[in-house]
């Protein structure tokens, strides 16, 4: 049985039911809209989407080791990494053959450098071992294990072989525990040792800090927007540009600038000793701490602030206060219930801005934030440029963006992201 | 135009763009006062001499991890790369550098000495060709540092008769050395130590001891500056940083060479060059690490050259006219007690002991 659309379709002139016909019209449409994004699109998935998906797949990519050692890896299979035996004859054997197979293919130093970031030693042992090892001839039956032994006592430690199992699989959860100061050992998941965990304590901090940060945004940044709103046009063009002007200024300059004014032997320093509110034993530490970070980074991130409050702000029609007011409102009150609720998108902006740019922050607190005052972003740079552990910084890099992500939906939440406005 | 014609434009486009002239070659460098002096000494007269133009670009900060980068993409845009000398060694490691053959590729010593024994062992890789000897070490405030000039390394360690803020290089490297010499451990038993997890510990209770006095640096001007503004007395940086500031900027600052480490600095070339431009790094290679060369850039900076042969040439400096010998880290005068950065514990140990240094710091 027919149902009632399909026995009362309409048919538009050549035929074609009306449906199909406004379906297919309505398609060309999206197809051409398509096609108009397209080179955007594009753009954005070639030079933003995928390199930052790739790097992020590092964070859990271990192929690298069986790639380089398969026949190892394979034997190591069967034997058991808790006890203290070592493994026997045959993967001592399959590891040379593997080893020898790693050096004409100028591998075997990468391994060494994977393996050198849970313990220490590896990469001397693997550069060391390959001069010798490289010219052994397997087909003779001497026992392989003695020789390995010989080369470096390191091959019968028990250690060096479960570091090679536990770091064998391909998808690896090892760069996540690392990231959050825990890693990766044969019996599972432990806390690193004590005087090595340092990760968690510096995204706590730079989470706090971003947030003071925003906090010290907003109570600045608020009356500069109203009196930039409020004023006459050209008072306010000229406030406007002293806002602006900060933005012109490269970043290093202006973190440069807050080091000669907070300094020891600083502008600030110097004026108070001269004033004789301090002695000259006593000048204030207030730089090359935390206290240098959140004044260098609050100056920083202003502007980012000022500006969508400000463009929220100079929508709020000046009428409305009149008419609280003229209604017997104080000034307090009129501002407090008419005013500041119609300001709350500007802020709610704003604030999304300066902080998601804060905890991303890694050269003003480098160069201001001595060692209290520096953030995680300063280890991922550290991670990526120097260590080269590409793996770890990639996992904090993902632990940063699900922190920020799971911050948004928080704020959604709790203000909402349609109470967000531009202007 | 579709899709797949607008990717292969654009990629065209992208690709010509990097491509540069067969005439050029880019040039890795630290920048500053170093770059001129490579410039003055090899750069000048390669071009006059050859024809080519040299692009300099001043990366080497970041030169491993932009290396691997380009390695990965395969589009390596680098010729030649100046690298410190545990970077070379690492990038030789990850097959990133070309490996030489000192003695073929590299021009012998003018009374035919082989390079590989002119140089002997700083050679410390098969992918590194030795530039200059450099080193790490402290420069104190003549002025601020009370009547007793500090005369050994230990005088950073000890408040209180030089009361006042130093400053040290944000990294464990040197200064774990520093402190272990300076808490009684014998000079060839500091990597011994510094090996257990003990030594690590008692090194860093040491650094702890002056920690509220210490203001870290991350960049080698940073002491240099810190000094002439007096906000610290004494502070370690490179050696060529505290000549300048010392003749050339006339400031009232003094070496302190006790226990400098001697680290090395100098040229690699990336692996994956096409066959050309391998060809021409390399003959810019045979002809920057000459002799004479090496000794022509010791007139701009104050940096010992890598070859033997080339001490007895170094002369006076291009423009302030005084004798560079005595400047040289490598003066028996200046080295009396030295270190040699020891590549082979700081590549083991490096991510282990950092990992603690900065949990140390963060406390």
């Amino acid at each position: 049985m027919l149902d009632y659309s399909e026995k009362y379709s309409m048919e538009v002139a050549d035929g074609t039911p009306l449906k199909k016909s406004l379906a297919r019209s309505l398609r060309k449409e999206k197809l051409r809209a398509l096609a108009l994004i397209a080179p955007l699109l594009i753009f954005v998935l070639v030079t933003f989407v995928l390199p930052i998906g790739t790097m992020l797949t590092r964070s859990i990519d271990n192929s690298i080791v069986e790639e380089i050692l398969p026949r190892t890896v394979l034997a190591l299979e069967d034997w058991n990494e808790k006890g203290d035996e070592l493994p026997n004859e045959m993967v001592f054997r399959s590891f040379v053959e593997d080893f020898q197979d790693a050096i004409a293919d100028k591998n075997h130093t990468k391994i060494g450098s994977r393996l050198n970031y849970e313990v220490s030693g590896m990469s001397s042992l693997f550069r060391k071992s390959a001069r010798k090892v490289k010219k052994w001839d397997l087909t003779d039956n001497a026992p392989i294990k003695q020789k390995l032994i010989e080369v470096n006592k390191a091959w019968g430690d028990v250690e060096t072989w479960a570091v090679i199992k536990t770091h064998s699989v391909a998808l690896t959860n090892g760069y996540f525990l690392n990231a959050v100061d825990m890693q990766r050992t044969p019996f599972g998941a432990q806390a690193q040792p004590e005087n090595k965990q340092v990760l968690v304590k510096l995204f706590i901090r730079t989470l706090k800090m971003s947030l003071i940060i925003t906090g010290m945004c907003i109570l600045l940044g608020y009356p500069v927007a109203w009196l930039l709103a409020n004023l006459s046009n050209r008072t306010s063009n000229l406030l406007l540009i002293l806002v602006l002007l900060p933005f012109w200024t490269s970043l290093l300059v202006r973190t440069s600038a807050w080091k000669v004014m907070l300094q020891n032997q600083g502008v600030i320093n110097d004026l108070l000793v001269w004033i004789g509110l301090i002695t000259e034993g006593s000048r204030l530490e207030i730089i090359n701490n935390q206290f240098g970070t959140i004044v260098a980074m609050t100056h920083i991130l202003l502007p980012f602030m000022i500006l969508p409050m400000y463009s929220v702000m100079k929508t709020i029609p000046p009428s409305y206060l009149r008419a609280a007011k003229s209604l017997g409102a104080t000034n307090w009150t009129a501002f407090w219930r008419v005013y500041f609720p119609q300001s709350v998108p500007g802020i709610g902006a704003g604030s999304i801005l300066v902080f998601i740019l804060a905890i991303g922050y890694y050269i003003t607190p480098e160069i201001v934030g001595g060692t209290d005052g520096i953030f995680i972003s300063n280890r991922i740079a550290y991670h990526i440029s120097s260590s080269l552990n590409w793996g770890l910084a990639s996992a904090l890099g993902a632990i940063l963006l699900g922190v920020v992500l799971l911050l948004y939906w928080v704020y959604d939440k709790i203000v909402g992201i349609d109470n967000v406005k531009l202007g | 135009m579709n899709l797949s014609k607008f990717l292969v434009t654009t990629t065209a486009l992208t690709l010509s763009a990097g491509i540069a002239s067969s005439q050029d070659m880019t040039i890795v460098s630290w920048g500053g006062a170093y770059s001129k002096s490579q410039l003055k000494a090899y750069h000048e007269p390669y071009s006059e001499k050859t024809g080519v133009n040299i692009i300099n670009d001043d990366s080497s900060a970041e030169a491993v991890a932009k290396l691997r980068a380009m390695n990965e993409a395969n589009n390596v845009t680098w010729d030649v790369v100046d690298v410190v000398a545990a970077d070379a060694m690492r990038l030789c490691d990850e097959g990133l550098a070309l490996e030489i053959d000192h003695d073929t590729q590299l021009a012998p010593a003018p009374d035919g000495t082989s390079a590989s024994e002119d140089f002997g062992e700083l050679i410390v890789s098969d992918c590194f060709i030795p530039q200059i000897v450099y080193s790490t070490t402290f420069g104190y405030r003549t002025d601020l540092v009370g009547d007793t000039a500090p005369t050994s390394v230990c005088a950073v360690f000890d408040l209180e008769n030089y009361p006042g803020k130093r400053s040290l290089e944000k990294r464990p490297i040197n200064n774990m050395e520093w402190a272990l010499l300076c808490d009684g451990v014998a000079k060839d038993e500091v990597y011994n130590v510094l090996e257990t997890s003990e030594g690590q510990d008692r090194a860093l209770a040491k650094l702890d001891t002056i920690k509220d006095s210490v203001v870290w640096w991350s960049a080698g001007a940073d002491t240099p500056q810190l000094l002439a503004d007096g906000e610290v007395i004494m502070g370690s940086t490179y050696n060529g940083r505290l000549f300048s500031v010392i003749e050339e900027q006339k400031q009232p600052v003094a070496m302190l060479w006790d226990a400098q480490v001697f680290d090395l600095d100098g040229w690699i070339i990336p692996a994956g060059l096409s066959a050309e431009r391998q060809k021409r790094a390399l003959d810019y290679i045979y002809f920057a690490t000459d002799t004479q060369r090496l000794a022509d850039q010791a007139k701009y900076i104050s940096y010992g050259p890598a070859r033997a042969s080339s001490a007895p040439l170094v002369g006076k400096h291009a423009d302030l006219g005084i004798d560079m010998a005595p400047h040289m880290p490598t003066d028996p005068n200046n080295a009396k007690n030295t270190f040699l950065y020891n590549y082979e514990f700081w590549a083991d140990y490096r991510d282990d002991i950092d990992a603690k240094f900065q949990a140390w710091l963060a406390q």
